[in-house]
C-alpha cells in the first residue's frame, strides 16, 4: 500500500500536535509534526505530504478572533502552495482552532471552487464561556465528506470558547442542500440536538459541528476526533469496561471511532 | 499620529459577551440592563500609511461575516458608554499579537516605540440606569483600578464624532538609568534605606551586610573594579535573596515551642530540615523511584525505565487578591516554568488548582478589595486562560469557601511534567553550568513588572507610570518558548536551565552561577519592554515568561537560530565564570560585585515563640445536640453546602483532556458530572503506564488542631490516588503551606505564638505521616502572611487571618491504566462495602459547621492501622476486584454514599448497623463523622469471596447493595428506615447552588 504522509502543523500556541500525530499513526499514516515556519521557509515541503492537518490549540492566543492570525500568516506566506495542494486532490483537515483557521482562510465552504472567500464564522459560544465536554455527533450519510464515510455516529469532546457556527441564511441553505454539513450535534439517542444546550454545546445554527467542501476533501470540525484515539479516552469507558466484563465480552478491541475517521482519509489517499 | 480602530459585531447578531455581562449585572448588583454591546478598540501607535491601515482593518481585524469596523467611532446604541483600557505598562497580550499580525501581513518590522493597545467600549442600554449604577458596573465588574483605567459617558455627553478620543497608554519614564551608592555607616541608615525602598530587610541581617561591605579584603577587591560602598543593585539583590519568599527563613527558623499548662517545651531548629528534608532523604534510600529531590525547581520521580515525571506546586495569593485574573494567570503560567526549568527541561503534562476564597454570597459589613464572588470569577478565568492557552490539561481542582480567606485568598497551582531519563546519553535530571558557558535569557522582555511585589500597590498612579506590580501572564509567549526549549533540549543544546520567577534574573543567575562558581552579566544587553529602567530594576524585575539558559559557545548559533524559528526572543546577556564572584556591568561599568558564597554564610536564623494551647484549654467542647429526626432534609441540605456541592461550572471551563492523555477525568459517572477521587493521565501515548494525581485541603480542622489538619489532608490525598488505581508503594507528595503571620506582636499579632505552634504541629504531622506512609516530599512551598486588613461598617479596620492551610498533593504511578477504577457505582446487585473504621470524630466536620459548631473530636490518622488497609485496597484495585472505589471525605459517609449513588445513577440500600465502627451510637455520627482511613467500595457478587479475603485482617464490611431503583435508602442503627430519597432529588440539590453558572 502507498505510504500516506500526514503533516501536522505546530507552533505559535497550537497544542494538539502530539495526539493528532499519534491518532494519524494509529490510522495508518506516517505523521510528521512540523513548525509552521519550517513549512514557510521550505525545510518541510507540502508536496511531500498527502494530508495537511490544522490542529487545535490557541494560535496567536486566539486574539482578534480564533484562527484569524494563523489564517493571515498562512495566506500571506503559503496561500498558493495550499491551493496547489488542494488542486492535486490531497486532503485538508482542520480541527477546532484548525477549523477556525480553515474558514478564515476561505478554504471552507469552498463553493464553486472558490477557496479564498470568507463566508463562515465560528463565533463565541452562546453560553459565553469555554467548555470541555463530550458530545454525541450524528453523521450526514449523504455528505461527500471523505472522513466520515461509513461512520453513522461518533462521540468526541469539544473544547472551545468560539465554536458557534454562523453564516448568512443563503450560505447555510447551500451547505444543507449540497450536504456539506457532515457532522451535527445530537442528543444521546442520535436525534438532532435542535439547539439544546449542552447537547449542542455552543449554539451553532442547525447543530453544525463540522462541514466539508463540495469535493469532500476539505473537512473542518469543532470536536476533537484525535482526542478519542484510545478506548480509555472516552468518559464512559470505565462503565463500558465493567458492563463488558459482566457480559463476558471483550472490551477495547479495534480502533476507536476517532481513529476510524482518520483511517478513512488515509485509505482514501492510499487508493489514489 | 495614532489611529483608533473600533470593531463591533453586526447589529443583528447576538453579542454573547454583552449578554454575559447583562446577566452578571443582574445577578451581582440587581441592576437591569436591556442590552449590552461590546466594541473592541485597537489604538495603534504605529506609523502606517492610510492604505496599510485599510489593509490591516479588512484582512486582520474585521471578520466580514460577523463584524463591522471603522477608524471613526462606530454608531452603537446605548444609554451609557463605558470605556475600559489598560494602564501604562500592563501586559497587553492581544496588543502584542496584533503587532505580530500587522508585521506579518504588511511584511514590515515595527519600530521600538511603536505599539498597539487594546481596550473595550461597552454600550449599556437600560431605561432606569443612573450614573451611579454605571459607575458601579464599571468599577466593580468591568475594570480593576490596579491595572485598568475607565471612563463613563451618558448618551447626552457622548460626542459621536470624537468617541472615546485617542488614549495611548504608553510608558514614558524619561529617566536615565542610574546606579546609586548606598551608605552603610550605621544599622539605622540601612534600616532607613530599607524602609524607603520597600526592601523589607530583616533588622538582624543589616549588621551582616554592613560587616561584609566593610571588610578590608572585600573593599580592596571592590576598589579594583571601581566600587566602594554597596550599590543599590547589590542591596536590592541581597534583600531579594534574603526574603522569606526566596530563602524560606520561617521554615528554616528556630522555634521555641511550649505547651501551655504543661511541661513540654522544645527547641525546634529548622522545620524544613527536620520535617521535610530528613524524612525525605531517609525515604530516598528506600524508594529507588525517587530520582531527584530537594534542590531543583521541581522533584523528579521515575515513570518507567526511560522516562521521569516532574512535579511541583506554587501559590499566587497576594497578587490574585489584588487583581484576581492577572494574579491567577500569572500563577499558573509561572508554575509551569518550574518543570520546564527542572533538569534539562520537562514537557508539561498536567496542571491543577486549589482556590480558597470568602463566601461567594458574602453580604456582611467587611469590605475586601474585591468581593469574593468577583475575586473567584477572576481567579477561575485566570487559571482557565493560563492553562487552556498553554495546551496543558487542568485535570484536578478544589474550591474552599471560608470567611477567613476574605483577608487574603489562596490560589494553589500544581504542575506535572515528563522528561526522558537520558538526553544524548546524559542523565536528563542533571545539569550544570561551567566556566565559559554563555548565559542566555529566553522568552519575554523586562519591564518594571513585579518589582517588590505588592508593596508598590499603595503608590499613586500618574498617567504614564507603569502599573507593573500586578502582572498578567502571557501563555502564548510561554507556549512558544516551551516548544522551542524542548526542541533545543532534545538537540543537546541545553547545559543548564532555570526559570525567572521571584527575584527575576537575580535569583536565576545567582542560583545557576553556583555550579560554575561565578558569572558576569551585562545588564545593558537585557532586552527591555521600554527604556528608562534602572540597573537594579533590570536585575530584580519579575517580568514573566523568561528562562535563563546556559549554552556552550559552540552551540550558541544553533540555539539562537532554533529560537528564531519558534519566534522566541533569546539573548546572550553574559557568561558563567569560576571567579567566585557575581559580576554585573552596565555599559562596561561594574555595578555589582559580590562573592558567590556571601548569601550562604553568616546570616542569623529567624526566631519564633510558639505556644500551643490544647483545644480543651481553649474552651472547645463537643456540642450538646440531640440526634436529628429528619435525615432526608439534613442530607439534602448538606449536599447544598458550598464546600460540598457541585462545582461543575468551574471544571468544564478547563480543558482537562488536551494532549490526549486523559484516562480518569475530573468528572465521571453515568451523567459525567460527579467529581472523581483523582485524575489519571497517560503521559506517554504509546505506554500503558499512568500517573494518578489528587490533592486535599481540609483547613476546617485547623480550628481544632493543625496537626490533625495536616495529617488528614495527607491521608485524604493518599486515599484519593489509591481509589483510582495508584500504587501504594509509589506515592510522592507535594506540601504547600499557606499560613497567617506567626511572628508574635502584642498589638498587631497577639495570637502569633499560637499560630507558630500550629505551624510546628502541622510540620510534625507532615513528618510523621509521610514517614509512616513512606511518601517522599518531591516538592513543596510555603507562603506566609495570609492576613488582610479589611474596612468595616464604621470606618474601623479588621485584621482577618486565613485558617492555617496545607494543600497536600499526591502523585502515584498506575502500572496499567486498563485497571483504573472510578468512584461511581456500576451495576444493580453489586455489594456495597465500607472499608475502615468509623469513629466519633465530628470535630471540625461539615455537619457541625452546618449546625453552627466546631466541636472537639477532630479526626485522627492512625497510620499503623491504616497502612494495612491501604495495602489491601491497592491490591484489590490492582486485581480488578472492585467495580468502584471512593474515599470517604468531607461530609462523611452520608455525603459520600450519596456521591457513589449519584455517580452510578443507581440506588443504594445500606444498613448502618453493619458499618465497621468504634464507640459510635448515633445515626448522625455514623453518617457525618469524617474519620480518616475509609473507603466505599462496590463489588461484583462474583468477586465477593476473593475481595473479602483481601480484607480479613482489616475492618471491612458489606453494608448493603446497589439497587436498580434509583433511591438512596438507609436503615438506622435500630433497624429503622432512616432515610429514603431519590437520586434525582439528591442530584438536583447538589447541583443547585452553582447550577446556573456557566
Amino acid at each position: 500500500m502507498a505510504k500516506v504522509n500526514a503533516l501536522v502543523l505546530t507552533g505559535f500556541g497550537l497544542n494538539c500536535d502530539g495526539e493528532t500525530a499519534r491518532a494519524f499513526e494509529l490510522a495508518g499514516a506516517f505523521s510528521h509534526r512540523a513548525h509552521i515556519n519550517s513549512l514557510i521557509e521550505g525545510s518541510i515541503r507540502l508536496e511531500d505530504h498527502h494530508i495537511l492537518v490544522f490542529i487545535g490549540g490557541f494560535g496567536w492566543g486566539d486574539d482578534h478572533g480564533a484562527g484569524v492570525i494563523q489564517a493571515v500568516r498562512l495566506k500571506t506566506k503559503l496561500g498558493d502552495r495550499i491551493l496547489e495542494f488542494i488542486e492535486r486532490g490531497r486532503l485538508v483537515m482542520g480541527i477546532c482552532n484548525g477549523f477556525q483557521a480553515l474558514v478564515n482562510l476561505g478554504l471552507l465552504p469552498g463553493f464553486d471552487g472558490d477557496y479564498q472567500t470568507r463566508s463562515i464564522a465560528l463565533t463565541p459560544n452562546a453560553s459565553g464561556n469555554f467548555r470541555d465536554q463530550w458530545v454525541r455527533l450524528r453523521v450526514n450519510e449523504k455528505s461527500p465528506c471523505v472522513f466520515t464515510q461509513g461512520i453513522p455516529e461518533a462521540d468526541f469532546p469539544v473544547r472551545h470558547g468560539e465554536g458557534q457556527f454562523y453564516a448568512e441564511d443563503a450560505v447555510i441553505h447551500r451547505l444543507q442542500n449540497e450536504h456539506q454539513i457532515a457532522l451535527r450535534y445530537a442528543l444521546p439517542d442520535g436525534s438532532p440536538a435542535a439547539g439544546r444546550f449542552p447537547y449542542n454545546p455552543n449554539g451553532s445554527v442547525d447543530d453544525i459541528a463540522g462541514i466539508c467542501d463540495p469535493t469532500g476533501r476539505i473537512f473542518g470540525l469543532m470536536p476533537h476526533p484525535e482526542a478519542y484515539h484510545d478506548w480509555t479516552n472516552h468518559p464512559d469507558w470505565l462503565r463500558e469496561r465493567e458492563r463488558a466484563r459482566r457480559e463476558g465480552r471483550p472490551f477495547g478491541e479495534g480502533p476507536t471511532v476517532g481513529v476510524r475517521l482518520l483511517s478513512n482519509a488515509v485509505r482514501y489517499m492510499q487508493g489514489k | 499620529m495614532p489611529s483608533r480602530l473600533e470593531i463591533a459585531l453586526k447589529d443583528q447578531l447576538v453579542d454573547a459577551e454583552g449578554e454575559g455581562l447583562r446577566k452578571k449585572t443582574r445577578a451581582y448588583f440587581g441592576i437591569e440592563l436591556d442590552r449590552v454591546r461590546v466594541v473592541n478598540v485597537l489604538t495603534m501607535d504605529v506609523d502606517l500609511a492610510p492604505a496599510q491601515l485599510e489593509t490591516i482593518r479588512k484582512d486582520i481585524f474585521t471578520n466580514p461575516v460577523t463584524q463591522v469596523s471603522s477608524y471613526r467611532p462606530l454608531s452603537v446604541d446605548g444609554d451609557w458608554i463605558v470605556w475600559v483600557g489598560f494602564r501604562p505598562g500592563v501586559k497587553d497580550n492581544p496588543g502584542a499579537t496584533a503587532m505580530e499580525a500587522i508585521e506579518d501581513l504588511l511584511g514590515i518590522r515595527l519600530g521600538g516605540g511603536e505599539a498597539v493597545y487594546t481596550s473595550k467600549r461597552y454600550c449599556l442600554s437600560g431605561r432606569r440606569l443612573t450614573r451611579k449604577d454605571v459607575e458601579k458596573i464599571a468599577g466593580e465588574l468591568l475594570a480593576n483600578d490596579i491595572i485598568q483605567q475607565w471612563r463613563v459617558w451618558s448618551k447626552q455627553g457622548w460626542d459621536p464624532t470624537v468617541g472615546i478620543g485617542v488614549i495611548v497608554p504608553k510608558v514614558r519614564l524619561n529617566h536615565a538609568p542610574t546606579v546609586t551608592v548606598i551608605p552603610i555607616d550605621s544599622d539605622a541608615t540601612l534600616k532607613r534605606v530599607s524602609d524607603e525602598r520597600h526592601l523589607a530587610l530583616n533588622p538582624n541581617d543589616t549588621p551582616v551586610i554592613r560587616a561584609y561591605f566593610s571588610d578590608p579584603r572585600v573593599r580592596a577587591e571592590r576598589a579594583a573594579v571601581g566600587l566602594t560602598d554597596p550599590t543599590d543593585v547589590e542591596i536590592e539583590y541581597i534583600s531579594q535573596a534574603r526574603s522569606d519568599h526566596c530563602n524560606h527563613n520561617t521554615f528554616r527558623g528556630l522555634f521555641r515551642y511550649r505547651e501551655a499548662g504543661g511541661d513540654r517545651s522544645e527547641l525546634v531548629d529548622n522545620l524544613f530540615k527536620t520535617c521535610i528534608e530528613a524524612p525525605t532523604l531517609e525515604l530516598v534510600e528506600k524508594k529507588p523511584w525517587v530520582v531527584s529531590v530537594l534542590w531543583d525547581n521541581a522533584g523528579v520521580g521515575r515513570l518507567d525505565d526511560k522516562n521521569y515525571y516532574v512535579i511541583t506546586g506554587e501559590t499566587h495569593n497576594s497578587p490574585s487578591n489584588m487583581e484576581a485574573y492577572g494574579g491567577a494567570i500569572t500563577g499558573i503560567v509561572g508554575v509551569y516554568r518550574d518543570p520546564l526549568g527542572t533538569g534539562k527541561g520537562s514537557k508539561l503534562v498536567m496542571g491543577s488548582y486549589g482556590f480558597c476564597v470568602g463566601p461567594r454570597d458574602y453580604a456582611g459589613p467587611l469590605m475586601p478589595r474585591l468581593h469574593p464572588r468577583r475575586l473567584l470569577d477572576g481567579v477561575i478565568e485566570g487559571v482557565r486562560d493560563g492553562g487552556n492557552k498553554s495546551g496543558i490539561p487542568t485535570t484536578f481542582g478544589q474550591v474552599i469557601f471560608h470567611p477567613g480567606y476574605m483577608g487574603k485568598c489562596l490560589v494553589f497551582v500544581t504542575a506535572v511534567g515528563v522528561m526522558p531519563a537520558h538526553i544524548g546519553g546524559q542523565p536528563a535530571d542533571q545539569k550544570q553550568t561551567s566556566p565559559g558557558d554563555l548565559l542566555l535569557m529566553c522568552g519575554g522582555r523586562v519591564g518594571k513588572d513585579g518589582i517588590h511585589g505588592v508593596t508598590a500597590s499603595s503608590e499613586v498612579f500618574s498617567e504614564h507610570t507603569p502599573a507593573g506590580h500586578v502582572q498578567i501572564g502571557d501563555p502564548y509567549t510561554q507556549k512558544k518558548m516551551h516548544d522551542f526549549l524542548l526542541e533545543a533540549r532534545d538537540a543537546g543544546l541545553i547545559r543548564f536551565i532555570t526559570d525567572n520567577g521571584g527575584g527575576g534574573l537575580s535569583s536565576s543567575v545567582g542560583e545557576s552561577a553556583r555550579f560554575s562558581n561565578g558569572a558576569e552579566v551585562a545588564l545593558d544587553q537585557v532586552p527591555l519592554k521600554y527604556e528608562g529602567l534602572d540597573q537594579w530594576e533590570i536585575w530584580v524585575s519579575e517580568s514573566q515568561e523568561r528562562m535563563t539558559v546556559a549554552v556552550r559557545p559552540d552551540d550558541a548559533e544553533t540555539f539562537l537560530s532554533l529560537s528564531r524559528k519558534h519566534a522566541v526572543e533569546s539573548t546572550v546577556i553574559g557568561r558563567y565564570t569560576d571567579s567566585g564572584k557575581l559580576h554585573l556591568t552596565y555599559d562596561g561599568k561594574t555595578c555589582a560585585y559580590v562573592d558567590m558564597d556571601f548569601l550562604k554564610s553568616g546570616f542569623p536564623q529567624w526566631e519564633f515563640e510558639a505556644e500551643w494551647v490544647a483545644p480543651e484549654q481553649r474552651g472547645l467542647y463537643e456540642p450538646v445536640v440531640k440526634c436529628p429526626t429528619d435525615f432526608r432534609n439534613l442530607l439534602i441540605d448538606m449536599l447544598q453546602r458550598p464546600n460540598i456541592c457541585s462545582t461543575e461550572w468551574i471544571t468544564r471551563q478547563y480543558d482537562h483532556e488536551v494532549q490526549g492523555t486523559s484516562v480518569v477525568k475530573p468528572l465521571t459517572g453515568a451523567d459525567r458530572d460527579v467529581d472523581s477521587d483523582a485524575a489519571v493521565l497517560r503521559p506517554l501515548l504509546d505506554s500503558m503506564r499512568g500517573l494518578a494525581f489528587a490533592q486535599a485541603l481540609l483547613p476546617a480542622y485547623s480550628g481544632i488542631d493543625a496537626y490533625h489538619m495536616a495529617a488528614c489532608s495527607i491521608d485524604e490525598a493518599v486515599r484519593r490516588v489509591l481509589s483510582v488505581g495508584g500504587d501504594w508503594s509509589h506515592i510522592g507528595g507535594v506540601d504547600n503551606f499557606c499560613w497567617p503571620n506567626i511572628q508574635f506582636d502584642a498589638e498587631s499579632n497577639p495570637d502569633g505564638k499560637f499560630k507558630a505552634a500550629q505551624l510546628v504541629r502541622a510540620c510534625w504531622a507532615l513528618r510523621d505521616i509521610c514517614r509512616a506512609y513512606e511518601i517522599p516530599l518531591l516538592s513543596g512551598k510555603d507562603s506566609m502572611y495570609v492576613d488582610g486588613h479589611l474596612a468595616g461598617r464604621y470606618g474601623e479596620t479588621h485584621k482577618v487571618s486565613a485558617l492555617e492551610t496545607l494543600q497536600f498533593a499526591a502523585i502515584s504511578v498506575v502500572p496499567d491504566i486498563a485497571r483504573c477504577v472510578s468512584m461511581d457505582s456500576k451495576m444493580a446487585g453489586d455489594l456495597v462495602y465500607v472499608v475502615g473504621l468509623t469513629r466519633d470524630e465530628l470535630g471540625g466536620s461539615e455537619y457541625y459547621q452546618h449546625l453552627g459548631y466546631v466541636g472537639l473530636n477532630v479526626p485522627r490518622v492512625r497510620t499503623e492501622k491504616f497502612v494495612s488497609i491501604y495495602r489491601a485496597m491497592s491490591q484489590a484495585v490492582a486485581k480488578g476486584l472492585v467495580a468502584s472505589a471512593h474515599g470517604v471525605y468531607r461530609g462523611g459517609l452520608g455525603v459520600h454514599l450519596a456521591m457513589v449513588a449519584l455517580g452510578g445513577g443507581l440506588g443504594l440500600h445500606v444498613d448502618l448497623r453493619k458499618i465497621p465502627a468504634e464507640t459510635v451510637e448515633r445515626n448522625d455520627t455514623v453518617l457525618f463523622s469524617e474519620s480518616a482511613g475509609r473507603f466505599i467500595v462496590t463489588v461484583d457478587p462474583r468477586c465477593q469471596v476473593e475481595f473479602e479475603d483481601g480484607f480479613k485482617a482489616t475492618p471491612c464490611a458489606c453494608i448493603g447493595c446497589v439497587t436498580a431503583d434509583p433511591v438512596l435508602k438507609v436503615d438506622g442503627l435500630r433497624g429503622e428506615a432512616l432515610l429514603s430519597v431519590s437520586i434525582s432529588e439528591l442530584k438536583t440539590a447538589w447541583k443547585m447552588p452553582f447550577g446556573n453558572l456557566v
